[in-house]
């Protein structure tokens, strides 16, 4: 049930709005099955398989209106469902932002779904949960690790006519080895819309290895560094940015991207000139979704050009006070890298910090898009282009605005994921001069 | 929602992408009907259906949770109520073990059919994991406590209180900020009903209603020549109460350098102060980095308990499950075993409890049908306990569970969770004022703000809303840019003075993430203000 083709939802919806008597409407429906394993101690601790689906109605008499949800599906829920939104919109004040909903229009069809992960089953799942507990035990090593499938479906519909559906799938992976001794720890994640992609031994091989070479560090000062960030590491601190590229907070001025006096930095060099992201949905590596929220269609933008900031997203409202087309919130991130691999960022570095994973980072300063955070499971000393030995994790506070800045070289882009918000990236591995730690921790 | 989207939420002002990042689950709630709650009989028929299908499958051991969830969530900015969202929730979750193994399934559907076949799978689910696990799960004895029930001791329901009334006071507050000279606010209140039904195969059949409600803003003000921006969050807390806490008293207000609130809180005047405070905050002094003695108010010191103080303690991060995500812990069976782990100098007490009133945390028995208690985390600067569910009492020679298990609905399966975890008050009768008076060279904070800590909960750093310098145990002004870095023994070592129970009070987390996938809890942590000397407090300014 949860899982609706496109012809059953676009019924159900339109049966949805049938009972309407709002000026406007707009019926949303969101579906989601999928399952998990979470293990630790290299034994299995929960599992369970999850479906969802849920309708949610937004009714608007002139500019007020309201939103009520459900999840039940019978002829009588969805009039009650249709009624309370009409209650609660007849209730709310006039909202002086209330935009007119948006007619017909086409999408492209998305291609983020694969039919082999949402064919997965309990069995696949245990499979490669297996496969990542033998490489800890044979590693002589303690496996904690996560896996998740989803295979989720959206549409709206709305009283002017648009509808638009699309599915996506997608499988998370992570893993966390660590010694009997506590001594050393290491990592790896990965998130695929293809689980055909997705190799729990190797991965798990890469976390035993980080744990293993990541054992007795040894403490250094901290301070200035130069520091080369692998993916996973530079996904979970620039997510913190690319979720600040809105124009409205900008032209308000109270975000990193408002221009001191007024306006937004747009046409600005505020970054090294071998900076470029852009988002395109249809990425084969990483596609996205091709509309949103507000029915407007998502196509391939660039946000940032050789450092100079290129776009902003403008919601409709936005756009319209301020005379521009809409710019939707980007649906994926992709930065450009460089040719050169890992290995090869490491060999051309003098002396530096190799970050495998970066952990629990906050905003500190919103005006400079300030983080603050830690290096956590493997962290290397490196000097004359080779690996010397680990280091003690280190705190920092660091903008990942003046980390841009001061990029050193990139490497090859790859798919990582997000170890907080589980969302796929496409990032390569960025060196930087002059990363700045601010003190030692003793955490493995 | 995860803590980190209302966080970002709230902490980047983004406004009408709110609603995007709430997960409303569930269906809205009906305006034009009572609140009324499940009939206890109803729900005692459909535990017993499970209870009995999982035993006839090879349970060992069942228990059922059928739960009714409420969400109300009113969001507003400037002069716009931006939405409001009515959310119910209901279902069945069944926890078994087969096998010494843990299974579990939940389902929305409750005929009687559905609920005995997700009996069957929570079994199978069991049975089938069972060949994966090392050691069979032991679980601490529980005696069944028959049918009993519970409701938090609230006042008024706010669930009750018309939306109107709501939205008319949140827009007062934005328009008192506004008057006083701010450029942007958001004003929210979440609120929260659980209606949990327990049923266990020791014999337990517990109802239980609990509320909760947070009231809170964000308030910018910006220098338009500068370009430079300043941000105050409301001083509230997050509470287990109903309407009542946002009527004011003068009773419950704490007047200084700003008003402080204890179990009423005065939005209205929160909000003209916060704005008239960020006119001062854009002319502070940037602090010079260095050590300096803290001196912390409740309204600050609550966050950095729960996060130097409540997470290392919960046992499951110390065993190891959570390693994959929010981490192990520092305080390893070892340091406790040898009972003189020095975890902070011998004025504090810590203790973990599941039932003060008011607070996040009470409840008059946790998801695993365990009457809560109080107990001591923290004797007189030494470890001297952990936080434990059933199934892990044993490992640290408990002959019973501590009543620590929760689960964020019916269709999740409960976990170990905080209970609050408190600074017990100093037993010399001391104000705020008198820890001032006695400081050389120091900052007074008030409010929480960002807050960082490594996965073994050694090294933390925290901001904060109001910074004011004190010299010669006077308070000479404010100042800004101020975070401090400490490592959690060291800083608690450092703990020289605390206030007496006079100025007792509770801060919170509305939405405190653990698990995979990531599950929250609400929790309180209560202190008295309190003082740490010789801090390193870095200065957090830059320029892009």
């Amino acid at each position: 049930m949860a899982i609706l083709h496109k012809e059953a939802t676009k019924a159900l919806l339109q049966k949805v709005l049938s009972f309407s008597k709002a000026d406007e409407c707009e019926v949303s429906l969101r579906g989601t099955e999928g399952g998990n394993i979470r293990y630790a101690r290299n034994a299995i601790s929960t599992a369970g398989d999850i479906s969802t689906l849920t309708l949610s109605v937004t009714s608007s008499f002139g500019k007020r209106s309201g939103t009520a949800t459900i999840n039940e599906f019978t002829d009588d829920a969805l009039k009650r469902v249709v009624a309370r939104s009409e209650e609660l919109a007849k209730l709310a004040p006039e909202n002086p932002e209330y935009m007119p909903l948006r007619g017909p229009a086409e999408f492209k069809d998305a291609p983020g779904y694969v039919e082999a992960t949402a064919n997965m089953t309990p069995d696949d799942r245990a499979e490669a949960v297996a496969k990542s507990i033998n490489v800890a035990k044979e590693a002589k090593l303690e496996a904690a690790g996560f896996i998740e499938n989803t295979t989720g479906f959206n549409a709206i519909m709305n009283s002017k006519g648009l509808f638009a559906y699309d599915t996506d799938t997608n499988v998370v992976f992570t893993i966390t080895t660590r010694n009997s001794a506590g001594t050393g720890s290491g990592f790896a994640g990965r998130g695929f819309n293809d689980f055909r992609k997705l190799d729990t031994h190797e991965a798990t091989r890469i976390a035993a290895m980080k744990a293993n070479s990541s054992a007795d560090a040894k403490a250094i000062e901290p301070g200035k560094y130069t520091v080369i960030l692998e993916p996973i590491a530079a996904t979970y601190m620039l997510e913190n940015m690319f979720r600040g590229l809105d124009a409205r907070n900008a032209d308000e001025g109270r975000s990193f991207m408002s221009k001191p006096g007024g306006g937004n930095r747009i046409g600005e060099q505020l970054m090294d000139e071998k900076v470029t992201i852009y988002s395109d949905p249809f990425h084969p590596e990483l596609p996205g979704p091709t509309w949103n929220r507000d029915g407007l269609p998502l196509e391939k933008t660039t946000w940032i050009d050789k450092g100079v900031v290129k776009n902003l997203a403008y919601s409709p409202y936005w756009a319209q006070k301020k005379g521009v087309q809409p710019v939707p919130m980007p649906s994926n991130i992709i930065m450009e890298g460089g040719t050169a691999s890992l290995e090869e960022l490491i060999k051309s570095t003098e002396k530096g910090i190799l970050v495998s994973r970066l952990w629990y980072i906050r905003l500190v300063d919103a005006q400079t898009l300030l983080l603050t955070g830690l290096t956590r499971d493997g962290t290397f000393y490196i000097e004359n282009g080779e690996i010397k030995y680990p280091v003690k994790n280190l705190r920092f506070n660091e903008s990942p605005v003046i980390m841009l800045n001061n990029v050193e070289a990139l490497g090859k882009t790859e798919r990582s994921v997000s170890i907080e918000s589980y969302r796929s990236f496409m990032i390569p591995p960025i060196k930087v001069r002059d990363f700045t730690f601010t003190s030692l921790s003793d955490a493995v | 929602m995860k803590r980190r989207d209302f966080l970002h939420l709230t902490g980047m002002g983004i406004g009408a992408g709110i609603l995007a990042q709430i997960p409303v689950l569930g269906k809205a709630i009906p305006l034009e009907t009572p609140w009324h709650t499940v009939d206890v009989a109803r729900k005692k028929e459909l535990a017993d259906i499970a209870l009995e299908a999982a035993r006839s499958k090879g349970a060992t051991y069942t228990d059922v949770r059928i739960g009714r969830y409420l969400n109300q969530f009113v969001i507003t900015r400037e002069d716009k109520v931006q939405n409001v969202v009515n959310t119910e929730s209901y279902g069945i979750g069944i926890r078994v073990l087969a096998n010494g193994c843990w299974g579990f399934a939940s389902t929305d559907d409750l005929s009687r059919d559905n609920i005995a076949r997700t009996a069957a799978l929570a079994v199978a689910i069991a049975k089938e994991n069972s060949r994966l696990i090392t050691t069979p799960v032991e679980l601490a004895p529980q005696k069944g406590v028959g049918e009993v029930s519970w409701k938090a001791p609230i006042q008024r329901n706010a669930f009750e209180v018309p939306i109107k009334e709501k939205a008319d006071l949140l827009l007062s507050v934005n328009d008192a900020a506004l008057k006083g000279g701010a450029n942007y606010i958001g004003s929210y209140l979440f609120l929260v009903n659980e209606q949990k039904y327990f049923a266990s195969s020791d014999g337990s059949y517990i109802d239980q209603d609990i509320h909760r409600i947070w009231p809170t803003f964000d308030i910018t003000k910006i220098d338009s020549a500068t370009g430079k921006f300043e941000r105050r969050s409301a001083l509230s807390a997050p509470r287990g109460m109903g309407y009542e806490y946002l009527m004011p008293n003068e009773a419950e207000k704490i007047h200084g350098i700003t008003t402080l609130y204890r179990n009423r809180y005065d939005m209205l005047e929160d909000a003209r102060q916060g704005a008239a405070q960020l006119g001062q905050k854009m002319k502070a002094k940037s602090v010079e980095p260095g050590k300096y003695d803290l001196v912390l108010d409740p309204s600050h010191l609550w966050l950095t308990i729960h996060e130097s103080v409540g997470h290392p303690t919960e046992l499951d991060r110390v065993l190891g499950y959570e390693a994959n995500f929010a981490g192990t812990s520092f305080l390893t069976l070892d340091k406790w075993e040898s009972k003189k782990f020095n975890f902070g100098s011998p004025i504090v007490n810590i203790k973990a409890d599941k039932k003060q009133p008011g607070s996040l945390g009470a409840v008059g028995y946790d998801d695993e049908g365990v009457p809560t208690q109080e107990w001591d985390l923290i004797k007189n600067g030494i470890l001297v306990n952990y936080q434990a569910i059933r199934d892990q009492a044993h490992v640290i020679g408990l002959d019973h569970s501590q009543g620590c298990c929760y689960s964020q609905s019916w269709s999740d399966v409960q976990f170990q969770r905080m209970p609050n975890v408190s600074l017990q008050p100093g037993k010399q009768r001391m104000s705020p004022q008198d820890i001032i008076k006695n400081v050389e060279r120091g900052i007074y904070i008030v409010g929480d703000g960002s807050f960082s800590i490594d996965q073994q909960r050694y090294n933390f750093q925290f901001g904060g809303q109001l910074f004011y310098e004190i010299k010669n145990g006077q308070i000479t002004g404010m100042l800004k840019d101020v975070a401090y870095q400490s490592n959690t023994q060291e800083f608690w070592n450092s703990c020289k003075a605390i206030a007496d129970e006079r100025d007792y009070r509770l801060g919170g987390s509305f939405f405190d993430g653990k698990g995979q996938p990531e599950q929250v809890s609400a929790v309180s942590h209560g202190s008295s203000t309190a003082r740490f000397n010789g801090v390193n407090v870095i200065n957090t300014a830059r320029k892009i």
